[in-house]
């Protein structure tokens, strides 16, 4: 269908967040409510994370079967999913491109929801010097070669990184029957539960190399192996064909910043409130594309506490377009909510008085039972201490009680941690 | 249409063979095959053409404002232009005249400008013009602080590296050249008038032979019992900088040269990418194309200076080329009568440019250096390396970041010098050379290339 169509609301991207969104918008009777997913498949990331920690505890899935569940209950909620459709730039405030088989289009809706998700840093970006062979993975790329394809990767891997992807990305190694040589990580530790560092350990025994980075990549047409550096200056050479590059995930903010959205300098996707309104009126974003990347379930959440705002939105439009007050009213009371280090990001990283989602956020170094305390303007609106340790690459959760204190005329709020 | 990768080769004798498929070698064969009468083949030793050098620069069309004047250099690269130009508006090879700057940052390389203009007039070239530091910044804003004035070339122009060999083997295989690829020359004899060329894949006949081997040119002209020269690699590193930033710059920034070599500039990409590179090292490993992290830390420190905004922008790419310096400030172009061959060596930092030009020359040179009897000229029938097809396949995106459909794959795939290797294809398509580098297309790429090729 190419020229140009209108919907209600445009939904892009159908991974986790996208599809919860539409779903419970199309439940609500928000009208029409469209995804467009460029890939061939929704169900965005689970799609090719062959493996359990999908789901609830009571109903555990893998990450395709997880996909799919989502997809079923969207379409059945009445929501249009259109995959092989992407949404290359925007055609005006509240309206996108399209490209896809039926060529060319423009979609206009009454709201945008961004669900773009996120993706790994690759070699290139992460500065690794070498040389350029084949056999250099990201995880996202190594799932889907090794669960979508069932390509053959090489026979030894070493991976790089040491959190849960990290983990993923090693059993998918064993998975396409390799071996993986060692994992290594900067850190001077996993990032991971102990039981799940103890079982690569142990049972597979798979060395991890702690304090350590990629000095360069060796080899010529295929790679031979991985040149290390220990934090005290030693270097080894592993011999191996194949590296995989997991973690150190960047929002796919693409369309954000093509759009011109406020972006957020900690976690480099748009900035939003609590209520995921971006700083376009009626342009929400959720999921990975803000926080890159936390669990499928903090990621669909976010679709369906979101769709409570987007509904607020269309109906808001209802009243405000009569009165022909439209511009900005939405956020007009967000004020930015900023982390100090060894804090690295927040989301959302606008507060308003009335937010209550939770927000998710992460440090740079291990912090052991910390207290983590909200400030504006030298006021304390809140401080908690937490009972267990934090780690880098581990997701840290800040309840929303406090919000009801933030003053909308009384600058940043800023969430640090007293050791 | 003859391309070969494998199996034995023709055992017809060729009226000329010329030894590696880089930009020269593939101009050259373009230029030949306009000669219907005579039997070419271009031998490379690797799997795909333009993976020497010729893969790895920084794409620059240049107006040759700064040659050495009055060398062959200067003049081919002049010519070579003119006739790049005119040759990519033809074919569709992407080119964008974002003209160059040359900053002076210190009062010493403002002194210098002056006589840049001058010699840019010795090289025939007429529009350099000397700006002041308000137009400067009011043409790059984003330029770091503390430059004085500059040299505008509005000439210089930014190429794609690869369609451009590409675009010349593709019209000289459909016009009757033989390609033979993975097909190294290891030696070479002599025969009465033919010279009989031993490969990793059996032998080829040849009356005249040119040596376009890049790198390896020194060495191959020992094999023909020549010894004029030696090739010093000099390796370049470069960092490709993220789409996102090709905003903060507008024109190639360029160093003013000093006696250290022509510096680290900043170039936008005809793909909307930033450069920032070469770096100069000479070195004796002709395989050394990797990077280091020196390399990129020096890099990352000058590009700061130059554009502060670039760092903060995602780097998609590294890479190192090598330039085939031979210790002297020219082309090293020699007809040798006597063994019916020609040698195109030392082709260093400009070969690109002057490819079409040194082509010409070459082909000058078999005939009335040589007494290569080149018959009738006839025109080529011109190629278009930017079509586009419609339909269906042409609207699914498999590369997102850099928007490469199916269809245009599936056409890459179906060349008639087809791509062998994920390299090969991103080369021809841009598909993985995005952002991303393949997280989340890199497995539907390789699906589509290895399903091509079983
Ligand atoms: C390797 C890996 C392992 C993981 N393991 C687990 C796990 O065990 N448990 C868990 O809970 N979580 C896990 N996660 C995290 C979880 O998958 C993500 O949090 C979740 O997928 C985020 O959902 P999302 O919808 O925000 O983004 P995604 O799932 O990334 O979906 C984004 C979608 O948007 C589409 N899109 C992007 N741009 C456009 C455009 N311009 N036009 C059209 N479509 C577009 C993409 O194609 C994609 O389908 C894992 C993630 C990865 C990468
Ligand atoms: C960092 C850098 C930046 C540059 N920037 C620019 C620029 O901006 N503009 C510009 O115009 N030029 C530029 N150049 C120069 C340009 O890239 C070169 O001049 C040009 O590519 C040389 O082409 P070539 O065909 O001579 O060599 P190559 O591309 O190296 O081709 C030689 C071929 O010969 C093959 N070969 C070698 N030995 C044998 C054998 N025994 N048998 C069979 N095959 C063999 C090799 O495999 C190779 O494919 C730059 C170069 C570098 C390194």
């Amino acid at each position: 269908m190419t020229g140009v169509r209108r919907v209600d609301v445009l939904v892009v991207g159908a991974g986790p967040a996208g599809l919860a969104t539409a779903a419970r918008l199309a439940a609500a009777g928000a009208g029409r409510v469209e995804i467009v997913e460029r890939e061939t498949q929704a169900g965005g990331a689970p799609r090719h994370s062959a493996h359990g920690g999908y789901g609830t505890l009571l109903h555990p899935l893998t990450g395709p079967a997880y996909a799919r569940l989502l997809v079923t209950a969207t379409r059945q909620a009445g929501a249009t999913v259109r995959t092989g459709v992407t949404a290359l730039d925007w055609a005006g405030p509240l309206a996108l491109h399209t490209l896809g088989a039926e060529g060319p289009g423009t979609i206009t809706a009454r709201a945008v929801v961004l669900a773009t998700g996120a993706r790994e840093r690759p070699r290139a970006a992460r500065l690794v010097p070498g040389t350029r062979p084949a056999g250099v993975y990201t995880t996202g790329e190594l799932q889907q070669a090794v669960h979508l394809y069932g390509q053959r990767i090489g026979t030894r891997a070493v991976v790089v990184g040491a959190e849960d992807v990290s983990y993923a990305a090693a059993d998918t190694v064993r998975t396409a029957g390799a071996t993986v040589v060692a994992m290594l990580t900067d850190l001077p530790g996993p990032q991971t539960t102990p039981a799940r560092a103890a079982d690569s350990r142990l049972r597979h025994g798979t060395a991890l190399l702690t304090g350590t980075t990629v000095a360069e990549l060796l080899g010529h047409g295929r790679l031979s192996g991985v040149r290390v550096r220990h934090r005290d200056g030693r270097t080894a050479v592993l011999p191996c064909d194949t590296v995989v590059f997991t973690g150190d995930f960047v929002p796919d903010h693409e369309l954000a910043r093509r759009g011109g959205l406020a972006l957020d300098a900690g976690t480099r996707g748009p900035a939003v409130d609590g209520a995921l309104r971006t700083s376009r009126p009626g342009v929400f974003a959720v999921g990975s594309v803000l926080h890159a990347v936390e669990s499928a379930a903090t990621a669909a959440r976010e679709g369906a506490h979101a769709a409570g705002a987007v509904l607020d939105h269309l109906t808001g439009i209802d009243h405000l377009a009569d009165a022909g007050r439209l511009s900005g009213a939405d956020r007009a009371d967000a004020v930015p909510l900023l982390v100090d280090p060894p804090l690295r990001w927040i989301a959302p990283n606008r507060v308003t008085p009335a937010d209550r989602l939770p927000y998710v956020l992460r440090t740079a170094t291990r912090l052991t039972r910390p207290v983590l305390r909200v400030t504006q303007n030298g006021r304390v609106l809140h401080r908690e201490r937490l009972w267990t340790a934090v780690l880098p690459n581990r997701t840290l959760r800040l309840p929303a009680g406090w919000t009801h204190r933030v003053d909308p005329q009384d600058g940043p709020v800023h969430v640090s941690v007293l050791p | 249409m003859t391309v070969t990768a494998e199996g034995p080769l023709p055992t017809a004798p060729y009226d000329v063979a010329i030894v590696g498929a880089g930009v020269v070698g593939c101009a050259i064969a373009r230029e030949l095959a306009r000669r219907p009468r005579l039997k070419v083949a271009l031998v490379e030793a690797q799997d795909d053409i333009g993976q020497g050098t010729s893969k790895a620069n920084t794409a620059i069309l240049h107006t040759g404002f700064d040659a050495v004047p009055g060398s062959l250099e200067a003049r081919l690269v002049r010519e070579g232009a003119a006739l790049l130009a005119a040759y990519a508006a033809e074919s569709g090879i992407p080119v964008e005249p974002v003209g160059a700057l040359l900053v002076a940052w210190d009062e010493e390389q403002l002194a210098a400008l002056p006589r840049l203009a001058e010699k840019a007039e010795h090289n025939e070239y007429k529009d350099a013009r000397l700006i002041g530091a308000d137009e400067l910044y009011a043409r790059e804003p984003h330029l770091g602080p503390g430059a004085l004035g500059a040299l505008h070339v509005p000439g210089e122009s930014v190429i794609c590296p690869w369609t451009t060999p590409l675009a010349y083997a593709t019209q000289a295989v459909g016009h009757g050249v033989d390609l033979h690829l993975d097909c190294r020359v290891r030696q070479v004899d002599r025969q009465g008038d033919t010279h009989v060329i031993g490969t990793g894949r059996g032998t080829l006949r040849a009356r005249f032979l040119v040596n376009a081997a890049g790198l390896h040119a020194d060495a191959l002209d020992r094999l023909l019992g020549h010894d004029d020269f030696t090739v010093t690699p000099r390796r370049g590193q470069l960092i490709v900088f993220d789409t996102f930033a090709r905003d903060l710059v507008q024109h190639i920034l360029l160093p003013v040269p000093t006696a250290l070599g022509k510096g680290v500039l900043v170039a936008p990409t005809v793909y909307g990418n930033v450069l920032l590179g070469p770096t100069a090292e000479d070195l004796d490993d002709k395989r050394a194309t990797h990077s280091t992290a020196d390399g990129l830390a020096g890099l990352r420190a000058q590009g700061g200076r130059i554009l502060p905004g670039l760092l903060d922008e995602e780097v998609t790419a590294v890479y190192a080329g090598l330039r085939a310096a031979t210790g002297h400030d020219d082309y090293r172009i020699t007809a040798h009568p006597g063994r019916a061959g020609v040698t195109v060596g030392g082709i260093r930092s400009t070969g690109l440019t002057a490819s079409l030009a040194i082509a010409d020359h070459v082909v000058g040179l078999l005939e009335t250096e040589t007494g290569l009897d080149p018959g009738p000229v006839r025109e080529l029938r011109p190629v278009r390396m930017d079509r586009r097809g419609t339909g269906p396949e042409y609207g699914i995106l498999v590369c997102h970041c850099e928007r490469v459909s199916r269809g245009e794959i599936r056409d890459a795939l179906a060349h008639p010098i087809p791509p062998r290797t994920l390299d090969g294809l991103r080369r021809r398509t841009r598909a993985r050379a995005g952002r991303c580098q393949g997280f989340h297309c890199g497995a539907a790429v390789r699906a589509l290339l290895e399903e091509a090729r079983t």
